[in-house]
């Protein structure tokens, strides 16, 4: 790879690029996303390179992996370009036929499309699933387009052109300037103005100033930034430039969990190749500015997530938070000036000011601009990533994209915002996702976590769970969150256990009001929205834990009680041969019974039984 | 931080006054005051723990937590860590604040029942039972971090620090082994507002942090001063010699 000298050296190189590549040629991408890598993407790429050399068309068909494609549910996804023919659940035994069938004949193997189980219609083309056909991705518009681990790629589809644009065509004002009229809103959960953090920190004096990107993504069942990271690593390194240049930072760190491997693989191979090609380093591209990057791998504590505990976490010391004033911008890592944004964030500056403001502004609510990404997970039929626009409700994204819930289950409420977020009812299905929509009803716009929970869910086993997390993830510096977290958890585990009363919940009520009105960091803040949202619209489920010692959704185990109907039951003693504690006795061929003494809960009689006798309630 | 105080030095220091208001008495403190230094200086009482004056302040108790801003848009900060700013009003004790205290306390209570400092100043609260679970009735450790503090930044050698997170926080020495870095000089236990840090004298030898510590004994009175590796500590930052300090306060 050639080391950049100019800017005529770089139109020149991408244009030989350009000239090299046929867009016709034909495309075969393998979803390498986090969803698709454990289910075989790897095996099926390799079935691809040798079918493809068995039919001779090695060199006239591409293949590539390439980053996440959306719809984890039906992985491996296969991407085949130019006619986007999107092929779902692929193993490598059906990579011979769509070798043959599709890339040969030119035919679609039907068995391999998406199916819309509304209509019945088979979906062959990616705009035709209605999984994307809500969607209008900014973000991940490049994942299932190039391939992570090429410069080459992401160079062909434009990249890195905002980068020269804005050192050789703006000052950083201006750039400062563009990406505070885009109305863009930190993505990491905070939603301050990105623009107006950009301008504190650029105002502040001081010749050292950091830029930080904060990929320690840790909520439970969130792989947003993850894909970007794995997906379009160049992305974000260009934002990052970019946002250098503006505030005037020499010097960046992306900080990334240690559980995400590939991720950290990916960006550092892609600081090397940037590096390489003189988009990092002295005199960028030979201008004026100098700026070069440094992975910093967080050791797994969630807490680092929080931005004055990620720097103190890179500095060295205990991943703690510690009190604002001063904020970041005013004195960050090792007490000078510093920019932390978010991947996804960052990931959004370089199409904000290629396109400019007024194109990203287009999109979104009032005061959320934009596109957000959400991971969709839970009790929902195409399980994925989606990019919406802000003001997308929640009932198009669950219902629409997602495809409703798992066996048709009723809808119970959707957790927004990971682990501190609240749980969302029905009642406000037709909401419109942005920052302040979602603090109204008490949950928060959080990383873009989304967790939908059917009617098998125990509202305050969730609670419980949330708690539990939070408690675990907490890191104990300020007494509220410390202590609170632990009450909370004892709390729980009595209510969950049958020995609550109605007491506890003015108890946890309090602790909510003490912890997010008098924590240090976000996380002991917001840590009460799962248990106040609950509280709000779930409370009838407490009282049933509370007052009548019962389980609603029969998911509490203590709380459970199983007996045999004596009209049902045919004596098969099927179950008291499964019954690991001998709970269950009786005459063969009669009724038998469960000595509530001894069970334990376990509900393998439950199971076994094939005549519906035995009762769980 | 000590990059912190690098930073710090850059710029020039100053000596102007900035106006606040407190419960709505305009007072004046000089900029670089914190919230709770301009209060006591101005004498409102605002309660504290892990507050010290000649240590750094983190922000652990949110014992101190007071109202700034004005209605509805108020907000709960500490005042041990919170500059004062042109203007600012700050509330000492409305509701918002009086209730996070005693949630503060009662929850301290729970962690800490021995803790006698915890019972008087939660009495002078109003609180004199805890409605939260106790785990352990004889805990004292209130988690402040001032032992932690006092050895890092007043003696210097980081012997201990905080340990963990919120299920089993602690203060320990690294891998709760007997520290190398300790010097067994008995700060941490001094500064210790509910007297946890066990340590014993016997002998000439002082028990601390799992390790024992041979006392020595003044040269001419032969009352034991301090442990021969806290004069050693000491010889190393004066660049004495150690038997510089063989001789006690009283007989030098």
């Amino acid at each position: 790879m050639p080391k950049i000298e100019s800017i005529d050296h770089l139109t020149e190189y991408r244009r030989k690029l350009k000239a090299s590549r046929d867009p016709k040629q034909p495309t075969v991408l393998v979803c390498g996303g986090p969803g698709c890598l454990p289910l075989g993407s790897e095996e099926v790429a390799e079935a691809f390179k040798g079918a493809l050399a068995e039919k001779g068309l090695d060199g006239k068909v591409i293949l590539k992996t390439c980053g996440c494609q959306g719809l984890c549910a039906k992985g491996v996804k296969v991407l085949i370009r130019p006619e986007e023919i999107a092929y779902q659940k692929v193993t490598t035994q059906d990579v011979p036929e769509i070798v043959e069938q599709t890339l040969v004949g030119g035919a679609v193997v039907d068995r391999l499309v998406y199916q819309d189980p509304a209509t019945g219609d088979l979906c062959a083309h990616k705009g035709e699933v209605p999984f994307y056909k809500g969607q209008d991705p900014m973000v991940l518009r490049k994942l299932d387009l190039v391939d992570p681990e090429s410069l080459d790629d992401y160079l062909s589809v434009g990249g890195y052109r905002t980068l020269r644009k804005v050192l050789f065509s703006m000052t950083p004002d201006e750039v400062i300037d563009q990406v505070e009229r885009s109305g863009l809103r930190g993505r990491g959960g905070g939603g301050f103005p990105t623009g107006r953090k950009w301008r504190i920190c650029r105002e502040e004096e001081g010749a050292v100033k950091f830029i930080i990107c904060n990929g320690d993504e840790g909520d439970p069942g969130a792989f947003m930034d993850r894909a970007v990271m794995e997906g379009d690593p160049h992305a974000v390194i260009e934002g990052m430039i970019v946002g250098a240049y503006a505030i005037g930072a020499s010097q960046g760190y992306i900080y990334v969990r240690h559980e995400y491997p590939l991720a950290v693989k990916r960006l550092r191979l892609a600081i090397d190749q940037a590096r390489e090609f003189g988009f990092l380093g002295n005199n960028i591209l030979r201008s004026k500015f100098s700026f070069d990057l440094k992975i910093s791998q967080g050791a797994g504590a969630f807490v680092c997530g929080e931005e004055t505990a990620l720097m103190a976490s890179i500095e060295g010391f205990i991943g703690e938070p510690s009190p604002r004033p001063p904020y970041p911008a005013q004195a960050g890592l090792f007490g000078l000036p510093t920019i932390i944004n978010n991947v996804e964030t960052w990931a959004n500056v370089p199409e904000i000011i290629n396109l400019g403001p007024e194109w990203y502004a287009a999109q979104g609510t009032e005061a959320s601009k934009g596109t957000k990404v959400f991971s969709l997970v839970g009790a929902v039929n195409n399980t994925g990533l989606v990019e919406v626009p802000m003001g997308t409700t929640l009932r198009q994204i669950i219902f629409d994209l997602g495809g409703g819930l798992h066996n048709g289950h009723p809808f119970k409420a959707v957790q927004t915002g990971g682990p501190s977020g609240g749980c969302i009812p029905e009642q406000f299905l037709e909401l419109p996702v942005d920052y302040d929509s979602l603090q109204q009803v008490g949950s928060i716009m959080g990383s873009g976590g989304m967790i939908v929970m059917d009617n098998t869910s125990c509202m305050v086993d969730v609670a419980r769970y949330f708690i539990g997390f939070l408690h675990a993830e907490s890191c104990g510096k300020c007494t509220p969150c410390r202590e609170g977290l632990t009450q909370l958890k004892y709390l729980y585990e009595e209510i969950t256990n049958g020995r609550g009363e109605m007491e506890h919940l003015t108890l946890m009520e309090d602790l909510c009001q003490a912890m997010a009105s008098a924590s240090i960091c976000g996380l002991g803040q917001s840590a009460v929205n799962p248990v106040r949202s609950t509280l709000k619209y779930f409370r009838h489920e407490y009282e049933a834990h509370i007052k009548d010692k019962k389980c609603p959704a029969l998911v509490c185990r203590p709380l459970l009680k199983y007996t045999i109907d004596p009209e049902t039951c045919t004596g098969c003693l099927a179950c008291v041969r499964e019954c690991p504690v001998g709970a269950i006795s009786g005459v063969k061929k009669e009724a038998q019974e469960i000595d509530q003494e001894i069970c334990i809960k376990c509900g393998l009689c439950y199971e076994t039984c094939q005549f519906d006798a035995v009762v769980r309630e | 931080m000590p990059f912190q105080k690098l930073a710090d030095q850059v710029k020039a220091p100053t000596i102007e006054e900035v106006g606040i208001y407190i419960n709505g008495i305009f007072v004046r403190a000089p900029q670089e005051f914190t919230v709770l230094q301009a209060a006591r200086a101005n004498g409102f009482e605002i309660p504290t723990l892990c507050y010290h004056r000649d240590l750094p302040s983190e922000g652990h108790c949110r014992l101190c937590v007071v109202e700034i801003g004005e209605a509805p848009r108020t907000r709960l900060v500490n005042s041990c860590t919170y500059p004062v700013e042109k203007g600012l009003k700050v509330q000492t004790h409305s509701d918002k604040v009086m209730q996070a205290r005693r949630i503060v306390l009662e929850l301290l209570m729970a962690r800490a029942p021995a803790a006698e400092l915890i019972k008087e100043l939660a009495a002078e609260h109003g609180i004199h039972e805890t409605r939260f679970h106790i785990d352990d009735p004889q805990e004292r450790c209130i988690l402040c971090g001032l032992c932690v503090r006092t050895c890092k930044e007043i003696v210097g050698v980081s012997a201990i620090s905080m340990a963990n997170r919120t299920p089993e926080k602690q203060v320990a020495t690294p891998f709760k082994e007997a520290s190398e870095a300790c010097i067994g000089c008995g700060s941490c236990a001094f500064i210790c507002p509910t007297n946890v840090i066990p340590y014993t004298e016997k002998d000439g030898v002082r028990t601390i942090w799992g390790r024992n510590f041979e006392l020595q004994a003044c040269k001419v009175c032969g009352n034991y001063i301090e442990p021969k590796a806290q004069l050693e500590h000491w010889a190393q930052l004066t660049g004495d010699p150690v038997e510089t300090f063989f001789v006690c306060r009283d007989c030098r």
